[in-house]
């Protein structure tokens, strides 16, 4: 059946709240279709309000109370539909859920997903845009997805619900369009679940997260047509991270592009390289970054902020130079 | 607030007309432990045997038991960094919590917290932290999830007079207040944030005026008074367990010791006099206790002894074998960020 990535999200919510009757959301905007698209459309309708929860504007509460509801057996997703928000309720996600398990000795988990919603562009400025995927990739005990595809869109979203640890799940407005075609649900392990080659190449690894997986897909098509052969990896789970599978792409290929839709300093796409350079893998590396600057309002700095197909063909080109 | 706040009051016997002898017997009895196992912690932390901070709660002990008498295992208890008597007043282990103390594998958090940190789930502890309002929010969610699971289960959410300082708590009542949550908010209002006293910290010294503010019933009383504390504790609990939503109970109290460990003469506070300590210790939760059920005939100086030998020999007996016990294995460091 077809979906796009923003109803595949809505059919694991579907399928979540059918499946397990301890599952229940809440979050702002819930309720209208203008804050999260057509990801949850109808889901407080379908299953009552009791179950999908608009709240008051309080991120941290709301936080607080998901990762408060899972230690007490429930599966809660809280939904920010916009991450810059969520920043209220670091508390709640790196103090809290984060560090439960391991401070109380493995005896309780608190099993909250945390979806964090990117939602950039469109002259939005420096406070509607921001991608803080690394930010809590580093923080232990906290397992952190990031879908490129509509598949993982829908199946991550419910390995996340499934699993008993916080987990954050990361979306991106931008690939809301995106379509596929489906296969009925069948539960992951999101514990058993990390990067994954989607194209097969031999010359550059194009290495990268969510939205900056498109971008590699893209560039990776305009660069077979100038003879470049390059393999794609969509690293999917950015923590715990299990760096093998780019390793053993870069291996072969001798040349390692990461991208990344965060900022450079500090950022995956810094992670992805040391990753490789410690196991001693002899590779020429180069990344592509959101530059050090909060995002623009303006048009014409918002098209040369963030990382295009053409300047991921161009590094790649020079890269294998 | 009927002069609460003035240390000079409330020094004489509380009122027990009406208790039963049993019932006060236990709460004498738990307000003793609790006393005499936090003294023992404040004596091996000054004699080097406690590697970690500990934040004693010597002084105010009636607030936890006068509200544990009205919770049953299966209700979710959360605290903070001051919360040996909230687990302590739940039935946890002297043991269990000298050996979290002591950073044991037998402890309460299997050697992985310390003392502030404590997890006892069996008996409806569901976790302290010390982030001051860290476990608030988390209180709402766990009384949400009991409501949403059709239980009459109620949270408890321990705060201090300063966490009232942070916008988590006000986030979470106004939240529990509009989700009808069953979540009861308990502020243990002892005057003091760390070193600031509240009349530097906020315009009033009561914490109540939140409860208005959130719309729900609420009760201030004498912190120092367990049958107080329960009677009030127990009206507020009925409103919750009906399913009338969230309730506010501000016990007025004070700690004997500074904010953390066993010194009474350094970190105690800006504004803090000898004066007001020896007062306060005047309203002692537990002398007013005994003298009350001695007056009335339901204890005696015999007994009295006879209980006090019985719990050193505890104390004794638990720090002896949480000494004994093995540290946890290295392997711990990494199992157990995530379940397994």
């Amino acid at each position: 059946m077809k979906y796009n990535y923003g109803t595949a999200i809505c059919a694991a919510f579907e399928y979540i709240l059918e499946t397990y009757p301890e599952a229940f959301i809440l979050g702002q905007g819930l309720w209208s279709p203008w804050y999260v698209g057509n990801s949850m459309t109808d889901l407080d309708k379908k299953f009552g309000t009791h179950r999908v929860i608009d709240t008051p504007v309080s991120e941290l509460a709301c936080t607080g109370a998901g990762v408060g509801a899972a230690l007490a057996g429930m599966k809660p997703i809280v939904v920010h539909p916009r991450m810059d928000f969520m920043l209220y309720a670091m508390d709640a996600i790196v103090n809290q859920a984060a560090k439960w398990s391991h401070m109380v000795g493995g005896q309780a988990h608190p099993g909250v997903t945390i979806r964090a919603i990117i939602n950039r562009g469109g002259e939005q400025g420096a406070q509607h845009s921001q991608a803080l995927h690394a930010w809590f990739a580093h923080v232990p005990g906290l397992r952190v997805v990031m879908p490129a595809t509509v598949a993982d869109a829908r199946d991550l979203l419910i390995a996340s619900v499934v699993s008993r640890d916080p987990v954050m799940y990361i979306d991106d407005r931008w690939l809301y369009d995106l379509e596929d075609d489906l296969a009925p649900v069948e539960e992951l392990d999101l514990a058993v679940q990390g990067p994954r080659c989607l194209r097969e190449g031999r010359d550059l690894s194009l290495v990268a997260a969510g939205y900056s997986v498109r971008l590699a897909l893209d560039a990776a098509d305009r660069l077979s047509d100038k003879g470049i052969s390059a393999e794609v990896i969509d690293l999917r789970v950015l923590n715990p991270f299990a760096p093998e599978a780019v390793v053993e792409s870069v291996r072969k290929t001798g040349h390692l592009l990461a991208i990344d839709g965060g900022w450079r300093t500090c950022g995956i796409a810094g992670e992805v390289m040391a990753s490789v350079a410690e196991r001693g893998v002899s590779a020429r590396m180069g990344r592509i970054a959101l530059p050090d600057a909060p995002a623009p309002s303006s048009r014409v700095l918002e098209k040369a902020y963030y990382p295009t197909v053409d300047t991921i063909v161009a590094t790649a080109s020079r890269l294998l130079s | 607030m009927g002069g609460l706040a003035d240390p000079s009051r409330f020094h004489q016997p509380i009122d027990i007309a009406g208790q039963d002898p049993a019932v006060l017997q236990g709460q004498l009895r738990a307000i003793l432990a609790i006393r005499m196992a936090e003294q023992h912690l404040a004596d091996m932390r000054r004699n080097g045997l406690i590697g970690g901070p500990v934040h004693l709660g010597v002084g105010q002990e009636a607030v936890a038991v006068g509200v544990s008498a009205n919770l049953r295992a299966s209700d979710r208890v959360f605290g903070a960094h001051r919360s040996h008597s909230h687990v302590l007043a739940l039935g946890a282990s002297l043991h269990g919590l000298f050996a979290e103390v002591l950073g044991k594998d037998t402890g309460l958090s299997r050697g992985m917290g310390g003392s502030m940190h404590l997890w006892d789930g069996p008996r409806g502890f569901y976790g302290s932290v010390p982030i001051v309002s860290g476990t608030v929010p988390l209180a709402v969610g766990a009384g949400l999830a009991a409501k949403l699971s059709g239980t009459d289960d109620v949270a408890v959410s321990y705060l201090g007079d300063g966490a009232v300082e942070e916008g988590a708590v006000h986030e979470s009542m106004n939240l529990a207040r509009v989700l009808q949550a069953p979540v009861l908010f308990v502020v243990e209002n002892n005057f003091f944030a760390s070193h600031m006293h509240i009349r530097l910290r906020q315009p009033l010294e009561y914490t109540a005026r939140f409860a208005s503010a959130h719309d729900m019933p609420c009760e201030v009383v004498d912190g120092n008074d367990v049958v107080a504390v329960n009677k009030a504790a127990s009206r507020l609990v009925d409103h919750i367990r009906s399913g009338r939503g969230p309730a506010f109970l501000e016990a007025i109290t004070f700690r004997w010791y500074g904010h953390v460990d066993w010194r009474e003469d350094i970190d105690v506070g800006v504004n803090r006099s000898t004066e007001d300590l020896s007062n306060w210790r005047a309203r002692d939760p537990l002398s007013r206790l005994t003298v009350a059920m001695e007056a009335a005939g339901c204890w005696s100086a015999g007994q009295h002894a006879d209980l006090v030998e019985a719990i050193r020999k505890d104390v004794v007996d638990a720090w002896e074998k949480a000494m004994n016990d093995p540290y946890p294995q290295p392997a711990a460091l990494l199992d157990r960020v995530y379940a397994r």
